[in-house]
């Protein structure tokens, strides 16, 4: 997933002309449904990192909740595993996700040299 | 140095993977070959499910398969003995397929054989429950292998690869009398975080349950090659 970001963040340089900027922070969404544990994803991005022109640069991360949608009621709630992934309305099964599966650059804050 | 910009790009961060998954799947439709990505946890018994799968497949069906390992090529060596094209792709140290290396062992396969000669490619990703879930390297269908040994919380405990699935095999059914393990609590927990999912027991000691993995297997390569 690491590699990843920065082939992605290495695409989006390539159209600002890397050796002109510096990129002060990378703003993250990642949901809770996925396979990414945002403290270990900042942790070997860093390392990754050293060194590079990503050197500089800060992740942060805004969570986005993992929301499903009772197909019974129609309700909204957030699955848990304790529960199966149930709804606490009618007790179905996880059908509809809403939200939870985010892994996105959502903006990137730079300045220019 | 000039005031800070923010660009709002709102990108997928595993968009470069997408494409090429994207680019994959159209090649597999333009061969009019039907590509299964097979995943489980190591030891769930992926290997070992192709070799008992493809001695019957490859009578009626052309097959071959991308064999995913971290470091050696032994199960690529289990299924070459079954004399259909193998592919094997060491990962090093990552720990599932993505679409560049699916796209890399499509290029050896195409050396080894036209794969318009073939009805179905049967990848074998990387024993891992974690990444091959995010990871999309063009397949048409996903299945997950539980092995009942890894107890019946699995589904819970990694949603996303059971989420992910359009068919789990649960595998080493048996062992059921030699366990304390309740296979209706794993259907439940399967059930709660995929409902949607097709789910068969199978033992590749007794071959029960093989018939009705076969089944699901033809009856998707027919009406994917009927579309």
């Amino acid at each position: 997933m690491t590699k990843c970001l920065i082939l992605s963040m290495e695409e989006w340089a390539e159209k600002k002309n890397k050796k002109k900027i510096v990129v002060e922070k990378i703003n993250l969404k990642i949901g809770e449904f996925t396979c990414v544990e945002p403290i270990s994803l900042i942790n070997t991005f860093n390392a990754a990192v050293l060194g590079s022109w990503l050197d500089s640069s800060e992740i942060t991360i805004e969570t986005i909740p993992f929301e499903g949608k009772c197909s019974k009621c129609n309700r909204l709630y957030f699955p848990k595993k304790e529960n199966g992934y149930k709804s606490p309305c009618c007790n179905f099964n996880l059908e509809e996700i809403i939200s939870g599966r985010e892994l996105k650059i959502a903006s990137i804050d730079f300045k220019e040299k | 140095m000039h005031l800070p910009i923010s660009d709002k790009i709102e990108l997928n961060i595993l968009h470069q993977n997408s494409h090429q998954a994207e680019k994959n799947k159209i090649k597999f439709n333009n061969y009019n070959l039907l590509c299964l990505n097979i995943m489980s946890s190591p030891g769930a018994g992926k290997t070992r499910l192709l070799e008992i799968t493809l001695e019957d497949l490859s009578k009626k069906f052309y097959s071959a398969v991308l064999e995913g390992d971290m470091t050696t090529n032994l199960d690529a060596a289990r299924l070459e003995k079954l004399n259909i094209p193998v592919v094997p792709i060491t990962t090093g140290r990552a720990c599932h397929l993505d679409a560049n290396m699916v796209s890399g062992g499509l290029k050896l396969l195409e050396k080894k054989i036209n794969p318009n000669l073939l009805d179905i490619l049967l990848v074998e990703n990387v024993g891992n429950l974690v990444c091959p879930a995010e990871f999309e390297i063009g397949e048409h269908f996903k299945v997950a292998l539980l092995s009942i040994t890894e107890g019946e919380d699995k589904p819970l405990k990694y949603p996303i690869m059971f989420r992910e699935a359009d068919l789990i095999l649960i595998t080493k059914v048996d062992l059921l009398p030699h366990l304390n393990f309740d296979i209706n609590e794993l259907k439940l927990n399967i059930a709660s975080t995929n409902p949607k999912a097709d789910v068969i027991e199978i033992s590749s000691i007794t071959k029960s349950g093989f018939h009705l993995w076969q089944d699901w297997i033809s009856k998707k390569i027919l009406k994917f090659k009927n579309n």
